[in-house]
C-alpha cells in the first residue's frame, strides 16, 4: 500500500502499515494489562491499569479516529469532554470520601419495605 | 412590501410545515409548542397559588398538591424554559444573523423538534397516568419507592434532553462553519455568542442528566440499587448526578436571555453596545464556571463540609461575569437616546428583576444563610426572579422585538406597554412576598402552613392573577396583530444586525445573496423614515 | 461520473461540517458514560472490598477475548474507512462485514457472561441471590475461588431493616487477605458491584448494537455502490462512533475485570 494515498475531500488517508502497527500495539498492550494483574501492586494497580488504558485509548483516537491529522479543534472537543468527566468524578469522589465517616451503616429508614 | 413571497407563503399545507427543513418554520413550530407548554405550566401555577390562598383544603388534597407542583416544575423547566429561547428565537434568527441560508443540519433540526414533541407526549402520559409527586428534582430514595408515574416523566425528560443536545450540536457547527468570511468571531452579534455558550452547556451537561434519569429508570424498573440506601446505594450521589446537569441547565436558561438583552439595550438606546468583548467573554466564562458550582444545591443534603466550602466559594465567582454584563448594559444606556417601546420596557424590567434574583442568589450561596433559607420560599422567589424575571421577561422582550420580523406585522404598541407594566406589577406582587415569607420560615412544597403566613400567600396569589391578566392581554393583541396588524417595514426599531436587512417576514432563503460586511451595533446612519414607518440605513451601500 | 472542482469544495465543506458535528456528538457520549464511571469511582474508592471480592466472579478470559475482538473490529473499521476513501468498494464491503461479525462475537460472549451471572444469581440490587455452584461450573471462573460461605437464607434479598439497629460508626468489613479466598468474610452490599457492572456493560452493549446497526446500513449502501472517494462521509462518521465504543470498552475491561 502506498504511504502517500490521498483523497480529494479529506486529504490524508491512513496508510495501511500504520493501521496494522497500531493494531499490533493495542493487542500487545492488552496482554500487558492482563499480565499486570498478576503482579502484586495493591495501591497503584488501578493507576497502572488506567495508564495503560489511556495509552490504548490515545492510540485509537490519534490513529484509528484520525485525530492526529485533523483540525486541532476536534482534539480540543475530545479532551474537553474528558476534562469535564474528570471534574465531575473528582469532586464527587472528594465529597463522597469526605462524608463516609458520617454514614450509619445499615440505616435506611422506610426503604426496607417496598 | 410584505406581500412579497416570504417563508410563510413559500409553500402551504400541513405537510409543508411538518416536514419542513426551513429553520424559520421550525422556530415557529417550536414557538407554538413552547407557548402551549407555558400555558400548561401556567395553569398549574394558578392552581397551586389558588390552593395556597388558605392553609386549609381548597381545591386539592395534599397528594394532588404534590403532583401539581411537580407538574409545574417539570413542564416549565423541561418543556418551556430550557428549550425556550434557543429553540424559538435562536432557531429563527441564528442563520439570518450569520447571513446564512439555514443551519448546518436542517433535517437534524426538524428531528430535534419531533424529539421535543415526543418527550412532551411522555410528560403528558405521566399526567394521564396520575401524575408524579416527587418534585421536578426526583430525589431518591422517594422517587424510587413512590408508586406514581415517575418512569413516564423521566423518560420524557430523557428524550427532551436529546432534543436539547441536537440543537446544541447544530448551533455550534453552524456558528463555526456557516459564517461569511468577513464575519469574524468579534463581528458576530452578541445574541450568537450567547447561543454558542448555551450550546456548549447543552452539549456537555445534558448527557449527565441522561445517565441520571436512565439510572433512575433502571432503579425503578429493575431495582439496580445504585441510589437506594437499602441496597448499599447512595442518595447523595444521586443529587451530585442530578445537579451536575441541572445547575448548568439554569445557565442554558439565562444565557440566551442575556444575549437578547444585549440586542434590546443597544437598539433601544440607539447606541453601540458598551464592552462588546467583555460581554462575549463573560458568556463563555459563565458557561465554564457554571459547571463548578452544582453543590450549592446540596449544602444541607449530607454533603461534606469540604465540598460545602468549595462550592460556596465558587458560587460567588459565578456571579461576577453576570455582573459584568449588567454593568455593560447600563453603560450602553448611559447617554443613549433611549426610547421606551415594549421591548425596551421588558429589557428594563429584566435589569431590575434579574438584579434582585442574582443578588438573592448570593444570599443563598453563602453557607450560613443558606442553612436557614434552604427549601423555603426564599429559594422559590430567588429562582422565579432569575428564571421568570430574567429569562421569561427577556424572552418576551425578544418576542416583541422580533415579532414584526417573524410575522411581518406590528402589534399594538399601546396594549403591549400596558401588558408589560401589568406583568411587571403582577410579578413583583407574586414573588416579592415570597422572599419575605421565605426568610420568615415558610417552607416550599407545602400545601398547608401556619396562619401567620396567610397574608403573604394571599398577596402572592393575587399577584399571580394579575400576572395572568397581563399574559391574556398579550395573547390577545399578539394574535390580533397576525390578522389586523400594520404591515411591518424591514427595520421597525432601527436595529443594526443582519436580520433587519431582509424583508419582514424574511424570504424563504433569507437573503438573495450573502450580505456584505457590516458591523453590528454601529448605529451611525440608521435613521427613521416616516414614509415607511421604519428605519433605513443611509451609511453603507446595500448589496 | 466526474465531479467538478466546485462540487469537491462543496463536499469538503459538508464533510467538515458533519465531521465536526460527529465529534461533538462523541463528546456527549463521553459525558454519558462519564456519569457511570463516576458511580464506579465513588463506590470503588469508598468500598474497595466489594470490588475486590466481587470482580473475581467475572471471567478475565472472556473479558480479555472481548477486548481483543473489539480491538480487531476497530482495526477493520479503520481499514474500511481507508477503503472507502480510496474507492476500494469490495474491500470496503468485506471489512464492514468483518466488523459486524466481530461485533456479533462480542455480543455473543457478553451473552454467555450474562447468562452465567444469571445462573449463579449474581445480579444487581434486589436480585442478588448468589447460589452455590459446582466445581465444574462456568468456564473461566477461577477454580481456586470457592463460593464464599453464603447463607442459603431465602430472605437474603431483603436487606435488614433499621430495626437491626445501626452499628454506629463501625467501619465496613475488613479487607480480604490477599491471595487467600477461604477465610475472607463476605463484604456487605456486594450487589452494588453487580449493579454497576450491569449498568456499564449493559449500556455499552446497547451502543454496540446501535453501532452494528449503523455499520449494517453502511454495508448495504456500500453494496449498492453509494460511496466513492468524494462521497464517503457516513462511513467515516460511523467509524468514529465505533471507535468510541471500543475506547469505552478499553476502560471498562480493566476497571471491571482486572481489579486485582
Amino acid at each position: 500500500m502506498s504511504d502517500h494515498s490521498s483523497n480529494p475531500i479529506v486529504g490524508h488517508v491512513m496508510p495501511l502499515k500504520t493501521l496494522v502497527m497500531i493494531w499490533g500495539a493495542l493487542l500487545v498492550l492488552t496482554i500487558v494489562t492482563v499480565s499486570a494483574t498478576h503482579l502484586d501492586l495493591p495501591r497503584i494497580a488501578i493507576w497502572v491499569a488506567l495508564g495503560i488504558a489511556t495509552v490504548k485509548a490515545t492510540l485509537v483516537a490519534l490513529y484509528f479516529m484520525h485525530l492526529r491529522y485533523e483540525r486541532p479543534f476536534h482534539a480540543i472537543i475530545f479532551v474537553m469532554a474528558v476534562i469535564f468527566v474528570l471534574l465531575f468524578v473528582g469532586i464527587a469522589l472528594t465529597d463522597t470520601q469526605a462524608y463516609q465517616p458520617d454514614l450509619i451503616p445499615g440505616y435506611a429508614p422506610g426503604m426496607g419495605a417496598r | 412590501m410584505s406581500t412579497a413571497e416570504n417563508y410563510l407563503t413559500h409553500s402551504s399545507g400541513i405537510r409543508s410545515w411538518l416536514l419542513t427543513r426551513d429553520h424559520k418554520r421550525i422556530g415557529i413550530l417550536y414557538l407554538i409548542s413552547i407557548m402551549s407548554s407555558f400555558f400548561l405550566g401556567g395553569i398549574s401555577a394558578l392552581l397551586i397559588r389558588t390552593e395556597l390562598l388558605t392553609p386549609n383544603h381548597a381545591l386539592m388534597s395534599p397528594e394532588a398538591y404534590n403532583k401539581m407542583f411537580t407538574l409545574h416544575g417539570a413542564v416549565m423547566i423541561f418543556l418551556f424554559v430550557i428549550p425556550g429561547v434557543p429553540a424559538t428565537l435562536g432557531n429563527f434568527f441564528l442563520p439570518i444573523m450569520l447571513g446564512a441560508k439555514d443551519v448546518a443540519f436542517p433535517r437534524l433540526n426538524l428531528a430535534s423538534w419531533y424529539l421535543y414533541v415526543f418527550g412532551a407526549l411522555f410528560a403528558l402520559a405521566s399526567i394521564v397516568m396520575g401524575g408524579v409527586d416527587t418534585g421536578w428534582t426526583f430525589y431518591t430514595p422517594y422517587s424510587v419507592i413512590t408508586n406514581t408515574s415517575v418512569v413516564a416523566l423521566t423518560a420524557g425528560a430523557f428524550i427532551l434532553g436529546f432534543s436539547s443536545i441536537l440543537t446544541g450540536i447544530n448551533f455550534v457547527v453552524t456558528i463555526h462553519k456557516l459564517r461569511p468570511d468577513w464575519m469574524t468571531w468579534f463581528k458576530m452579534p452578541l445574541f450568537l455568542w450567547s447561543l454558542y455558550a448555551t450550546a456548549i452547556i447543552q452539549i456537555l451537561a445534558t448527557p449527565v442528566l441522561g445517565i441520571t434519569l436512565l439510572l433512575l429508570i433502571l432503579e425503578r424498573t429493575l431495582g439496580i440499587g445504585i441510589f437506594n440506601p437499602a441496597l448499599g446505594g447512595d442518595p447523595v450521589l444521586y443529587q451530585h448526578f442530578f445537579w451536575f446537569y441541572s445547575h448548568p441547565a439554569v445557565y442554558i436558561m439565562i444565557l440566551p436571555a442575556m444575549g437578547i438583552m444585549s440586542e434590546l439595550v443597544s437598539t433601544f438606546s440607539h447606541r453601540t453596545i458598551f464592552g462588546y468583548r467583555f460581554i462575549a467573554y463573560s458568556s463563555i466564562a459563565i458557561a465554564v464556571i457554571s459547571f463548578l458550582v452544582w453543590g450549592h444545591h446540596m449544602f444541607v443534603s449530607g454533603q461534606s463540609n469540604l465540598a460545602d466550602l468549595i462550592f460556596s466559594f465558587l458560587t460567588f465567582l459565578v456571579a461576577i461575569p453576570s455582573g459584568i454584563k449588567v454593568f455593560n448594559w447600563l453603560a450602553t444606556m448611559y447617554k443613549g437616546s433611549i426610547t421606551l417601546e415594549a421591548p425596551m420596557l421588558y429589557a428594563l424590567s429584566f435589569l431590575f428583576l434579574f438584579g434582585i434574583g442574582g443578588l438573592t442568589g448570593l444570599f443563598l450561596g453563602a453557607l450560613s444563610t443558606d442553612v436557614h433559607l434552604h427549601d423555603t420560599y426564599f429559594v422559590v422567589a430567588h429562582f422565579h426572579y432569575v428564571m421568570f424575571g430574567g429569562t421569561v421577561i427577556a424572552f418576551l422582550g425578544g418576542l416583541h422585538y422580533w415579532w414584526p420580523k417573524m410575522f411581518g406585522r406590528m402589534y399594538s404598541e399601546k396594549w403591549a406597554r400596558i401588558a408589560a407594566v401589568v406583568i411587571f406589577i403582577g410579578f413583583n406582587l407574586t414573588f416579592f412576598a415570597q422572599f419575605i415569607m421565605g426568610s420568615k420560615g415558610m417552607p416550599r412544597r407545602y400545601a398547608s402552613y401556619p396562619a401567620r403566613f396567610q397574608p403573604y400567600h394571599d398577596v402572592s396569589t393575587i399577584g399571580s392573577y394579575v400576572l395572568s391578566i397581563g399574559f391574556v392581554i398579550m395573547a390577545v393583541y399578539l394574535i390580533h396583530s397576525l390578522f389586523r396588524g400594520r404591515r411591518a417595514p424591514a427595520n421597525p426599531w432601527g436595529g443594526t444586525t443582519l436580520e433587519w436587512k431582509c424583508g419582514s417576514p424574511p424570504p424563504h432563503d433569507n437573503f438573495a445573496e450573502t450580505p456584505g460586511p457590516c458591523e453590528p451595533y454601529d448605529f451611525r446612519g440608521i435613521v427613521y423614515d416616516p414614509a415607511i414607518g421604519g428605519y433605513v440605513d443611509t451609511a453603507r451601500a446595500r448589496s | 461520473m466526474a465531479v467538478t472542482e466546485a462540487e469537491v469544495r462543496e463536499r469538503r465543506e459538508g464533510y467538515e461540517s458533519s465531521r465536526l458535528g460527529m465529534w461533538i456528538f462523541l463528546a456527549t457520549e463521553i459525558l454519558l458514560f462519564g456519569g457511570l464511571f463516576c458511580a464506579y469511582a465513588v463506590y470503588r474508592s469508598n468500598h474497595p472490598e466489594i470490588f475486590v471480592y466481587a470482580h473475581r466472579f467475572l471471567s478475565k478470559t472472556l473479558g480479555g477475548i472481548n477486548t481483543i475482538v473489539l480491538i480487531c473490529s476497530s482495526f477493520t473499521m479503520a481499514w474500511a474507512v481507508r477503503a472507502a476513501q480510496l474507492g476500494e468498494r469490495r474491500r470496503l464491503v468485506a471489512l464492514l462485514a468483518i466488523t459486524i461479525f466481530c461485533g456479533l462475537c462480542f455480543l455473543g460472549i457478553k451473552g454467555i457472561e450474562y447468562q452465567q451471572k444469571w445462573r449463579h444469581g449474581l445480579l444487581w440490587g434486589e436480585r442478588y441471590h448468589p447460589v452455590e455452584h459446582e466445581k465444574n461450573g462456568a468456564a473461566g471462573t477461577p477454580a481456586a475461588i470457592q463460593m464464599p460461605p453464603v447463607s442459603s437464607d431465602p430472605n437474603r434479598s431483603f436487606l435488614p431493616l433499621a430495626a437491626e439497629g445501626p452499628r454506629g460508626l463501625a467501619p465496613e468489613s475488613s479487607k480480604p487477605a490477599p491471595g487467600g479466598a477461604d477465610a475472607e468474610p463476605v463484604p456487605k452490599n456486594v450487589q452494588t458491584f453487580f449493579g454497576i457492572y450491569f449498568a456499564m456493560t449493559g449500556l455499552h452493549a446497547v451502543h454496540v448494537i446501535a453501532g452494528m446497526i449503523l455499520i449494517g446500513v453502511m454495508l448495504v449502501r456500500a453494496i449498492r455502490r453509494e460511496f466513492s472517494p468524494t462521497d464517503f462521509t457516513p462511513v467515516d462518521n460511523v467509524g468514529l462512533y465505533w471507535h468510541l465504543v471500543d475506547v469505552i470498552w478499553i476502560y471498562l475491561f480493566p476497571f471491571l475485570y482486572l481489579i486485582r
